[in-house]
């Protein structure tokens, strides 16, 4: 793509600032700092995976997730400030996750290792990780409060904390994991993935392609399940007290 | 009442809900194997002190023994079973009645047997057949005798009964008092039980506690209620009577 199409690529975003702006939608502020945060978040990320890629140094992709979790962590955070030490928590999951997922792709030589391939692997599984840390953080909020009768009458028969809060945690795990598990249903049918799209524009062959994808796709099935499942335990003391009482 | 006959027992006991203290150091004796009706109004605290004798809350101040040991000296879960406590929403969870009657046996790691399941719905005045039944479909008396039913297969020396007649009709909540006195002489267990019912009071209680605003404003045998000495029990009394 040369520069003059990447120009008239903004056609894209005049349209929603004309329309914007005769319907009186009060969009065009918002329009604008996020055009122009991506423009530079995306070429500042260009420049610094082309000076990793060809510098081939392990430290500056350590660097690089980490700058991946610290940034996951900090957006996962605020959906979990109910939950003592959230941020400790987000980070361990983050890092398990990638850790796990990394573990098996580089040790069974699915991948090599290479920053080509470890960078953007970690973005979509940390990404993908924060995105159901969120859902389910939200969801783990509202389950606890809704079931709230429940709980307390498990508790006062003689229930354990983990016994009280079973179904909550356990909804919450569910409800979730279930949009990766119902998009991976349709993938390919409805819309083309992201990724895979890219590549065949660049010029890839479509199958090779479709593989990439597939690893992709199961990736994120392991990273939806454990992120859900570790912050899941991680989370659940935190309502109760060392004499087993909900916190109010 | 001497301190080793008690049931229960409340040192100086206050609590706080936040900024607001919900009991005033309360201190007394609920005796051992007997009946106590606890009555008063409305944010009284009745419901808290239930709580805090069942541990699911924890006083800021003051001490509470169950059987003459402390409370923070027993494990949570033996003391829950020790100290039963029927709600007063009578929460039943998803399934049958007999899914609901096993819950206090599962979370103990053990099953529910098809005798123990009939005894127990038989000795509070259910027929056997409502076993199988939704436990969301039953009546609200229905649901306050599985509730009962279910604390019992705790069997716990003490049994705490949060306002459990408060929306039953006349004949649900006599076989409630009946069931109230049955427990109590067959089993020897300690009856505590918060009502709104004079009557309910004077009929199924050796002792009664008026509580006002936090705090114990009168206590003794269940004849007080026909000759209180506070004035604002007198008052309470009236009132509920007219």
């Amino acid at each position: 793509m040369s520069f003059l199409a990447l120009l008239l690529t903004l056609i894209f975003v005049l349209i929603p600032l004309i329309l914007s702006k005769t319907l009186r939608l009060g969009l065009e502020k918002d329009t604008l700092i996020a055009t122009v945060r991506s423009i530079i978040q995306l070429f500042a990320v260009g420049y610094v995976l082309q000076f990793i890629f060809e510098s081939e140094n392990m430290l500056y992709i350590f660097l690089m997730v980490t700058l991946m979790i610290g940034a996951a962590t900090q957006n996962a955070r605020k959906k979990g400030a109910s939950i003592k030490g959230i941020t400790w928590k987000l980070v361990l999951t983050f890092v398990v996750i990638e850790v796990l997922t990394q573990g098996i792709l580089l040790g069974l030589q699915i991948t090599p290792p290479t920053a080509q391939y470890i960078i953007p692997l970690s973005g979509m599984v940390i990404g993908n990780s924060m995105v159901l840390g969120i859902l389910f953080l939200n969801r783990f909020t509202s389950e606890v409060a809704s079931r709230r009768e429940e709980t307390e009458l498990i508790l006062s028969l003689g229930g354990t904390p983990k016994q009280a809060i079973q179904k909550s945690l356990l909804a919450s795990i569910k409800a979730s994991t279930i949009p990766t598990i119902e998009s991976q249903k349709t993938i390919g049918l409805v819309q083309l993935p992201g990724m895979m799209s890219g590549q065949i524009i660049a010029g890839a062959d479509p199958l090779k392609a479709v593989m990439f994808q597939l690893l992709i796709l199961f990736l994120l099935l392991t990273t939806a399940i454990v992120t859900s499942i570790m912050l899941g335990f991680l989370s659940y003391p935190t309502k109760f007290t060392e004499r087993m009482q909900m916190i109010e | 009442m001497e301190k080793q006959q008690a049931a229960i027992y409340l040192n100086s006991v206050t609590y706080r809900a936040g900024e607001k203290e919900i009991l005033h150091e309360i201190t007394g004796t609920f005796a051992k194997g007997k009946i106590t009706s606890v009555i008063g109004p409305s944010g009284a605290g009745k419901t808290t002190l239930f709580r805090l004798c069942n541990g699911l809350l924890s006083p800021d101040s003051g001490r509470i023994q169950i059987d003459g040991r402390d409370i923070l000296s027993l494990d949570p879960i033996s003391l829950r079973r020790q100290v039963g406590i029927v709600l007063q929403q009578a929460t039943m969870l998803e399934g049958s009645v007999r899914d609901n009657l096993a819950l206090p046996l599962q979370l103990a790691g053990e099953d529910l047997s098809e005798e123990e399941a009939a005894r127990i719905v038989q000795e509070v005045g259910l027929d056997t057949d409502i076993l199988d039944r939704d436990s969301k479909s039953l009546s609200g008396g229905q649901k306050q005798k599985v509730s009962i039913a279910r604390t019992l297969l705790n069997r716990p020396q003490i049994l705490l009964l949060d306002e459990i007649t408060s929306s039953l009709d006349r004949v649900s909540k006599q076989d409630i008092e009946k069931l109230i006195l049955q427990i109590n002489r067959e089993y020897g267990t300690t009856v505590i039980w918060i009502t709104h019912n004079l009557e309910q009071a004077k009929a199924v209680a050796d002792q009664v506690w008026v509580m006002m605003t936090g705090e114990v404003v009168e206590a003794g045998t269940a004849d007080l209620l026909d000759h209180p000495e506070k004035e604002a029990v007198k008052q309470f009394v009236k009132e509920e009577e007219a």
